[in-house]
């Protein structure tokens, strides 16, 4: 192995608390050329003050269209075993469970053909591989599709589903209004082929949290948010409200006065919810779990068209269904999926989120589409604008 | 050949035993210490959950190792969260402290629960992404280098989300973050008239700008940019190779504020621009650190118990924002995109 290039720069990261990721680079070049080159590479965009990747690149394995993300080095006369780098995403367990076992024959497979450097993990959810050359991949998908245990799949990129992700859910979490790891894999086994094959005008995200503490960030980072919720009334242990404040908790300040709604109140002794004016926000579960637990009518709130700035702006998802019964095998959601997709595919331009094809034609034309009446919940007030659409059978034709 | 279509490997197989019996009969938790909860059951049986740092970009001998703790304390059942930090899965009260021991050991921190700091989402930078104004992984680095604390303890008023995105991209959705740190271009992009026609479609450049700032220049085979429409958001290199974003010298830092993501009180929020340049100055962007740390300690010294970053603005205004945080406020703060009219004030009240 030729000796490694100085990086000053980059060893300054290696100072402090925090667990430094030059580390781990560092780590990995010790018994790998490619890391090594990384290292320096990165230590040459921290002179620079920029990248030094070309411009994307297309690289694949057979029968899909993603789940390679093509990387090439602008640089690779200095650094020639960056000149291909490209990331390999193998698509996550649902709420990110593992044993050790899965992990650990990933990383043999990652020892014999990559970089040895992963992220886990990456924004949308996967088992990120970061660095491999062309001739390797095909290798890594035919071994991590074919381990005995826990063998694993590419996850999405391009213009394709992306890879869903979940929550904890109810293996760990007793917030869990729907099984969302359960849905996440099974919405991820239902629709493979949009996830494997790009045919959509551009991405689309499915991310699932089990209630509206959103710990997947499904409303921002999602173009459909499921989220877990319920109907009925909060179920009250006063028993348990009594130790709360037995042991000195602020039930007052910290949950009542912070109710959205102002739909609590407490005697010192009782604890009371005026159930129909409750928003379900979650405060006061949080805060006195023990205590409170959502009731027994569940389900889950959808939300559409969350995403990032690009193209046009910043968005959140916004309630489509502010309520749906979720129980296997899901047929209801699936259904209402392939609605929002038929109507986004056929009307979509290259690169336009449903959330702007929304916008662009109104959300009457996309209730239509997938049949859904308005209903009050779905805004926060009616329009103001005195223009507005009929449809030709609401008048009278001449 | 590789079999396809065959999905991820099944979660359930990989829950400790004490998840599967007690699946969906979680009573109630608590957080023991920082890095440290306990989950209940309606059967009486209890999960301890252990939770520490990783730096996100880490080598296979970083999981290997963290593998063996699994493997030494809990059966080898562990996950990951949403925001990056390995949660070892255990059944024995009594393996929590020697698993902490062995992780402070390898330099490796517990903590991340309740009122605190957790790990920074972010996305990849300089290491392997080609649009990238600023780095991701060094930043977040020297910022939590400078708030360690703040993870290892559960002092501050509420919780705080911290994101990263190098550029607008946002790999990482960071638009909805207590504090989002966001790279920025700053300069309309140069056009390589010569060898646009042969690598890029001119119709679909033209249709990447959200501000129609792109022209078709049919002499050159090539576009025109109106400089003056440009917002630098850099979707047309990403469509376009020949049309090139990347300018170091004014690459630079944002910070924004107030976002949050769950229902709980006031509901999701956007982040709101605080800062709208700071220098791109690796290794360390102390400015940038500074920022972020002037920041979290000015809302933890003035908020009230409970209040995130956004309730604690909501209560005081955006105007006493800016006169308690001492930042400037300039042109770049007044939106002149699609949210603008959301965010004008049509109201004779406010405050001085």
């Amino acid at each position: 192995m030729t000796e490694a290039k100085k990086t000053p720069l980059l060893d300054d990261l290696e100072k402090g608390p925090w667990p430094s990721f030059v580390t781990e680079i560092k780590r990995a070049a010790a018994n790998n050329l490619s890391a090594q080159d990384l290292l320096g590479q990165l230590e040459l965009s921290y002179e620079d003050k920029k990248a030094h990747w070309k411009h994307g690149g297309l690289v694949g394995v057979m029968g899909y269209g993603g789940g390679v993300i093509g990387r090439y080095s602008d640089v690779h006369e200095q650094f020639p075993h960056v000149e291909h780098f490209h990331t390999v995403r193998l698509n996550q367990p649902s709420g990110w469970y593992y044993h050790t076992k899965a992990l650990r024959q990933v990383c043999d497979v990652w020892e014999k053909y990559g970089s040895g450097l992963t992220n886990l993990h990456g924004s949308t959810g996967d088992v990120i591989l970061l660095g491999t050359k062309t001739e390797h991949i095909q290798t890594i998908f035919d071994e991590v599709s074919a381990f005995e245990e826990h063998p694993f799949d590419l996850g999405g990129s391009g213009s394709n589903l992306r890879t869903p992700s979940s929550c904890a859910g109810p293996a760990r979490c007793e917030f869990a209004m729907i099984d969302s790891t359960d849905i996440c894999h099974d919405l991820t086994n239902e629709f493979q082929d949009y996830l494997h094959r790009p045919m959509w005008p551009y991405k689309c995200k499915i991310k699932v949290s089990g209630c509206p503490n959103d710990c997947v960030a499904s409303i921002a980072r999602s173009d459909i948010s499921i989220q877990g919720t319920w109907r009925d009334d909060i179920k009250i242990n006063q028993e348990a409200v009594r130790a709360y404040a037995a042991e000195g908790f602020d039930i007052q300040g910290l949950v009542v006065d912070k109710c959205p709604t102002k739909c609590m109140s407490f005697d010192g002794n009782e604890l009371t919810i005026d159930n129909p004016n409750c928003t379900r926000c979650m405060h006061c579960i949080n805060k006195m779990c023990k205590a409170l637990r959502p009731g027994d009518d569940r389900g889950a709130t959808i939300l559409i068209g969350g995403k990032a700035p690009i193209l046009q702006g910043a968005m959140m998802g916004w309630v489509i269904v502010p309520f749906m019964k979720l129980e296997p095998p899901y047929e209801e959601l699936k259904e209402f999926l392939e609605k929002v997709w038929e109507w986004w595919d056929e009307n979509g331009k290259t690169r336009e989120r449903v959330g702007e094809l929304i916008l662009r034609l109104g959300m009457r034309n996309f209730l239509r589409a997938v049949e859904l009446e308005p209903i009050p919940q779905m805004v926060l007030a009616p329009r103001a604008n005195p223009f507005f659409f009929w449809w030709p059978e609401e008048t009278v034709q001449d | 050949m590789a079999r396809t279509d065959i999905g991820p490997p099944l979660y359930r197989d990989m829950l400790p035993p004490i998840c599967k019996e007690n699946y969906g009969k979680w009573s109630y938790h608590e957080i023991l210490k920082p890095g440290v909860l306990v989950h209940v059951s309606e059967t009486g049986a209890k999960l301890y959950t252990v939770r520490a740092a990783s730096p996100r970009l880490v080598s296979i001998y970083f999981i290997r190792e963290i593998c063996d703790l699994a493997d030494k304390y809990c059966d080898g059942y562990m996950r990951f969260t949403s925001r990056n930090n390995i949660e070892f899965l255990l059944s024995e009260e009594a393996n929590i402290d020697p698993l902490i021991a062995d992780l402070n050991a390898k330099g490796i921190p517990v903590g991340g629960t309740g009122n605190s700091i957790t790990n920074i989402v972010h996305t990849q930078g300089w290491v392997h992404c080609h649009t990238p104004a600023t780095d991701a992984s060094g930043i977040v680095k020297a910022v939590m280098d400078e708030l360690f604390e703040y993870f290892t303890s559960m002092k501050l008023p509420a919780k705080m989300r911290i994101a990263l995105a190098c550029c607008l991209n946002m790999c990482g959705a960071v638009h909805c973050s207590d504090i989002a740190i966001l790279g920025i271009h700053r300069t309309v992009p140069t056009i390589d008239h010569e060898n646009l026609h042969k690598v890029c479609e001119i119709p679909t450049l033209t249709a990447s700008c959200p501000t129609a700032a792109i022209r078709p220049n049919p002499k050159l085979k090539s576009v025109d940019i109106k400089a003056e429409r440009c917002m630098y958001c850099g979707n047309c290199y990403t469509m376009c190779p020949s049309v090139h974003i990347i300018d170091p010298k004014n690459d630079a830092v944002s910070i924004w504020v107030g976002g949050k993501i769950s229902n709980s009180r006031i509901g999701p929020r956007f982040s709101r621009l605080a800062i709208p340049f700071l220098p791109n100055n690796p290794p360390r962007w102390p400015e940038t650190v500074e920022a972020v740390k002037n920041l979290v300690e000015l809302w933890a010294a003035n908020a009230q118990p409970g209040e995130r970053m956004a309730e604690w603005i909501d209560r005081i205004s955006w105007e006493k924002f800016f006169e308690l945080s001492g930042l400037e406020f300039t042109d770049k703060h007044i939106d002149d995109f699609t949210l603008a009219q959301t965010t004008f004030r049509s109201t004779t009240q406010f405050k001085w």
